[in-house]
């Protein structure tokens, strides 16, 4: 039977609304406003999850987002399973279900817990240290490793959930809701700026919000209710928006900041359909003030992590907030004020207080003396050096520090508890401002890293700037606001402040102990599992930076990224090492702040939103008929026409015989299409291409070959003269957009006194290609007012026609050696001329024909496919294509690297034809290409860039790259593939037709 | 992500722009004429420095035009922007 723990009424809970739900099976209850972790806590249970290396059982430490032991996955096995999702932060609704991670057969009773007894064997770098050799047993080592790593479980089937990015502009962005965000929040609103208030927590009030002791004030009000009447007054402002459950996970430069507003994950599931999930807010602010608060700091003493451990301030906030004790043998430890807070608002509610360990010899305020006054006795200058408990604390030990803090002294006490809050001091929560750039200064007083300088407009408010006391917020916050926000006074300028606490601190990163180092287990990074020990020996052996300290010992790097260990982590560095911490600074830390869920990042990026999917004017009509389409870049091309049962090579085959026997018909549409115009064009072409372009007439057509700087071949096409100033230049359709933009470069920025205009009209037409020896009955046909004859249109040239009332564009240019034409027209027309084509050449089994045939057919006449066949590193003269490279034009894109030392040696890889010894074996593409399969390492020659069985040729044929390929056309090669090694013979890449016949057939 | 005051647009965010490289590379007037070394030293060379840097941009995604921007790597402050051929106003 577990007990209840509830105490009075607390301020977020809502006695009257009662939930139920399951942890690890069992079912549970809670009420309307607790997290799970509160809701655990009433139920008397601490224990949660296990620890990641050890399996040490581990409870709830926090009441925040820095949570590191408290994760648990939810809903297990569901679609919407979530791992590593801290109990802390989760809030429960009807159906909840979670259960611990990290554990095996239950967190009760874990079989990996073996490793805490063999911990002295698993010391940092053991990984490193162990599996590093033989080095061929990594991969058997692996497989183990891998099962025991990672903590949660990931969904494995598709989330359904809906999510959503969002743009958000303002003036004021204020992070975080605790009393100096509200106060700043309405100074901000009030002076008229447009001002965006975010807070991760479901409500509005930090730890203000429920401090009701009267040794905190604020105009004779306790700061509380002082700060609840505050929050009234914001939510009535007009200009002010007030995000909740909306926690900041980065901040970028200029102000750019990304935030995940929480929308649905309190709801029960059956609530959330149809609903989103998750928003990304992109926000840009003008200004923005960061009032991110500041985490209590745990201390580092032997075995502090046992389940029935907390932060002291975690058990106020479940005391004062969710109505809940932690325990009813409650010690505190402390080195601060803080703890006696607690200690107050425990009193106020009955709670019982064993004793205040603090390491402090002499103490004094107000709090303090409140405290003894209610008969709780308080260890000055004493430690806990020891705790007891497997799977909850039982007993502490105790005993007296020495003068300057290093050693024990005196005998040991032993007191019995089961919860232990723990206060180290307060750590301001600097992230976000080291995310956006900013840097940070130490400050000796208190030990603590604060903002120095500013890398964008902002500004670092109350706790995160360090002022961790009211009356230091309340004085400072007026004055900094009027100065940042350049007004005159706020109405908060003249507020009478009272507090009862001291700033004094003790602060001691590794608490001395009774035993020797080795013999203890004193964790800094509790999910880690990386303890003080941990840390001395990577320093002992030879690690010095902090990041190389934190990545051997693998401290700060869990799902909690280190928000309670980090500093701690420095401190034993810098008194191990001697360096003081100022110089040492922090390690880095990345966004985002808390983890974000894929789905957020993606939001509705998703499915066919992925990317933009661009359609021909044609796409219909392959639909239609059944075309199985390819992705090239954002296209979506027609791949083959599979009829009945055919798979894709035998429609390949089919394809590309009708389009040498007879007729084919090709959708060209992609190809990239850029106007060019002006009375420099000729000249412009000139310099761009590698060929020379200032004779070529009106009305003809000619291939180019379209270099970069340093020689290597970027893409290819067929240019048109259309007019004596006007040209069109058709690009790859992968590469349109970079041709374009390399084009444009080169007119803005190093010539341009040319007078040449460039306009993208890619999308404006379509074209119809159709090739074949019947290509020109069809295409008289289509259209009979057109001259066709081979005197009047001969190859590479353009007419404009018209078919009906259409204005079409034909130019006779073919990429498969056969006879053909491409009618262009306005692309609302495509379907219409392609439908008049189809029509026409029924009688010549007119074959419509995708992308694979139209790259078989290409192949047979070994034209290249920039991108398949080259890579970058490809000069034209590789390609064995010196045709087309002018010998006298004196510069253009790319020449001067041609004869480069580099450029010109003739062993470079070089494009060849490959036949394969068996005509009926088809290579790889991609397939090595070697010599000498016996020698020893063998040496690769190149590789196979395009292959396919050609069915006019009967046989396979394939084009590869190969070194120094261009003289030794005849030779046999090896293709060493897993299973045999095929035989080759290098041959010239023309296969069909070497004499240009069809063209003209 | 950085705010750009493209000197034809104004102000837009740096999803729009592309970036361009070291700015103020002219390409030889007679590539034919230099050795292999001083080609290789205006087609690979390159600053990347810590600091100040000039660079060329694109306004890529809205008006397409090029230009030039002074920008400080270690920060990623702008310091200026101007058309091309125009003279850097920061030394």
């Amino acid at each position: 039977m577990t007990k209840n723990l509830r105490v009075k009424t607390g301020k977020a809970i809502d006695e009257t609304y009662r939930i139920s739900f399951k942890f690890n099976g069992s079912t549970y209850y809670g009420f309307k406003g607790d997290t799970l972790a509160s809701a655990l806590l009433a139920n008397d249970i601490h224990l949660v999850g296990r620890s990641f290396k050890y399996h040490r059982p581990r409870g709830i430490m926090t009441a925040g987002s820095e949570e590191p032991n408290a994760i648990v996955q939810l809903h297990n096995n569901s679609s919407r399973t979530e791992p590593n999702v801290r109990a802390t932060e989760i809030e429960i609704y009807e159906g909840l279900e979670a259960s611990s991670q990290n554990c095996w057969p239950s967190v009760n009773f874990d079989i990996g817990g073996i490793n805490n007894l063999l911990s002295p064997l698993l010391p940092a770098g053991f990984y490193y240290k162990t599996f590093m050799w033989p080095a061929s047993f990594w991969e058997k080592y692996e497989y183990f490793i891998r099962r025991s790593a990672g903590l949660g479980k990931s969904p494995i089937k598709p989330d359904p959930d809906i999510y959503e990015h969002k743009y958000i502009h303002c003036d004021v962005l204020i992070i975080g809701a605790g009393i100096s965000g509200i106060m700043a929040a309405k100074i901000a609103a009030k002076n008229g700026l447009k001002t965006l208030l975010v807070e991760e927590k479901p409500n509005l009030g930090g730890s203000t919000i429920y401090q009701n002791s009267d040794h905190f004030k604020i105009n004779n009000q306790n700061s509380g209710s002082w700060l609840e009447k505050e929050i009234n007054e914001i939510k009535k402002l007009n200009n002010l928006e007030i995000k909740t459950r909306t926690s900041v996970a980065a901040y970028h430069g200029y102000n750019f900041l990304l935030a995940r507003e929480n929308l649905t994950d309190h709801l029960p599931i059956n609530q959330r359909k149809d609903k989103t999930r998750h928003k990304l807010l992109k926000i840009r602010a003008k200004k923005v003030i960061s009032a991110t608060g500041s985490i209590e700091r745990p201390m580092i003493f032997d075995n502090n992590d046992r389940p029935g451990i907390l932060l002291s301030s975690a058990i106020k906030r479940f005391a004062d907030y969710f109505g809940v004790a932690c325990g009813e043998k409650n010690i505190l430890f402390t080195n601060n004020d803080s703890a006696y807070e607690t200690a107050i608002s425990l009193i106020q509610k009955g709670i019982n207080i064993e004793a205040i360990i603090d390491n402090r010899e002499e103490v004094n305020s107000k709090l303090i003396y409140e405290v003894e006054k209610n008969n709780i006795k308080i260890f000055k200058g004493y430690t806990v050096t020891d705790t007891s408990g497997y799977k909850r604390i039982n007993k502490i030990s105790v005993m007296q520090l020495s003068k300057d803090g290093q050693k024990v002294v005196g005998s040991k006490i032993i007191l019995s508890c089961d919860c232990l809050g723990v206060s180290g001091g307060w750590t301001p929560a600097v992230h976000l401002f080291t995310q956006s750039g900013g840097k940070l200064k130490f400050r000796e007083d208190d030990q603590v890293f604060i903002p120095n300088n500013y890398p964008s407009d902002q500004l670092s408010i109350g706790a995160c700037n360090g002022d961790f006391t009211l009356d230091e917020i309340l004085k400072t916050i007026p004055k900094s606001l009027i100065h940042y926000l350049d007004i005159k006074n706020t109405e908060y300028d003249n507020l009478e402040v009272s507090s009862s606490t001291n700033k004094s601190k003790r602060n001691i990163w590794l608490l001395p102990s009774d035993k020797i180092l080795g013999k203890t287990k004193s964790f800094v990074d509790y999910q880690n599992d990386a303890t003080a020990k941990d840390i001395k020996l990577a320093l002992r052996e030879g690690f010095k930076s902090i990041e190389h300290v934190k990545r051997y010992t693998t401290t700060g790097m869990g799902t909690d990224q280190g928000k309670l260990g980090n500093m701690h982590a420095l401190g034993i560095i810098s008194e191990t090492a001697g360096a003081k911490m100022g110089e040492l600074g922090t390690t880095t830390f990345r966004p985002p702040y808390t983890p974000l869920t894929f789905g957020t990042i993606v939001g509705r990026n998703v499915g066919e939103y992925f990317d933009i999917i661009r359609k021909t004017p044609l796409h219909d009509w392959h639909l239609d008929n059944k075309a199985e389409f390819e992705n090239v870049g954002q296209w979506k091309r027609a791949w083959y026409y599979p009829k009945e049962n055919e798979n894709m090579h035998d429609a390949v085959q089919r394809e590309s015989k009708a389009a040498r026997e007879s007729a084919g018909i090709l959708d060209a549409s992609t190809l990239g299409k850029i106007d060019i115009q002006g009375t420099d064009a000729s000249e412009f072409l000139n310099r761009v291409y590698t060929n020379a372009w200032s004779k070529l007439a009106v009305g003809k057509c000619r291939y180019g070959l379209m270099l970069n700087e340093d020689g290597m071949v970027y893409d290819d096409g067929v240019t048109t003269r259309l007019g004596e100033n006007h040209y069109i230049m058709t690009t790859t359709t992968g590469g349109a957009a970079n041709v374009m933009g390399k084009l444009e470069d080169y007119l803005q920025t190093e010539w341009p006194e040319l007078d040449v205009y460039l306009t993208s009209v890619t999308d404006h037409f379509a074209t119809v290609s159709v090739c074949g020896p019947n290509s020109k009955k069809i295409v008289s046909e289509v259209i009979p007012d057109l001259d066709l004859s081979d005197e009047s249109f001969p190859h590479m040239s353009f007419k404009n026609a018209k078919i009906g009332k259409i204005n079409c564009r034909v130019m006779r240019i073919s990429f498969t050696g056969e006879h053909s034409y491409e009618i262009n027209v306005q692309a609302n027309y495509g379907k219409s001329v392609w439908e008049k084509c189809m029509e026409a050449g029924k009688d010549f089994n007119i074959t419509p024909y995708g992308t694979e045939t139209m790259h078989l057919l290409r192949a047979e006449k070994g034209f290249i496919i920039v991108g398949q066949d080259t890579d970058a590193t490809m000069t034209p003269i590789d390609l064995q294509m010196d045709w087309i490279v002018s010998k006298k034009k004196y510069d253009f894109i790319g020449k001067r690297s041609l004869y480069r030392s580099d450029t010109i040696k003739e062993d470079r890889k070089q494009l060849v034809g490959l036949l394969t010894d068996n005509p009926n074996e088809i290579l790889e593409e991609g397939a090595q290409i070697v010599a000498d399969i016996n020698k020893s390492p063998i040496e690769m020659l190149g590789h196979v860039t395009s292959s396919y069985y050609s069915p006019n040729l009967q046989k396979s044929i394939a084009l590869g790259v190969v070194r120094g390929g261009k003289n030794m056309i005849g030779q046999k090669l090896i293709i060493p593939m897993e299973k045999k090694n095929i035989n080759v013979t290098v041959a010239d890449p023309v296969f069909l037709d070497k004499e240009n016949k069809r063209l003209n057939a | 992500m950085f705010i750009i005051n493209c000197p034809y647009c104004g102000e837009r965010e740096q999803s729009e722009f592309k970036a361009g490289g070291e700015a103020h590379i002219i390409r030889p007037k007679q590539p034919t004429e230099l050795s292999d070394d001083e080609w290789a030293e205006y087609l690979f060379m390159r600053k990347n420095i810590k600091g100040v840097q000039f660079e060329r941009w694109n306004h890529a995604h809205g008006c397409r035009k090029w230009f030039n921007m002074v920008r400080d790597t270690s920060n990623d402050k702008i310091k200026a922007v101007y058309k091309m051929g125009e003279k850097p106003p920061i030394e």
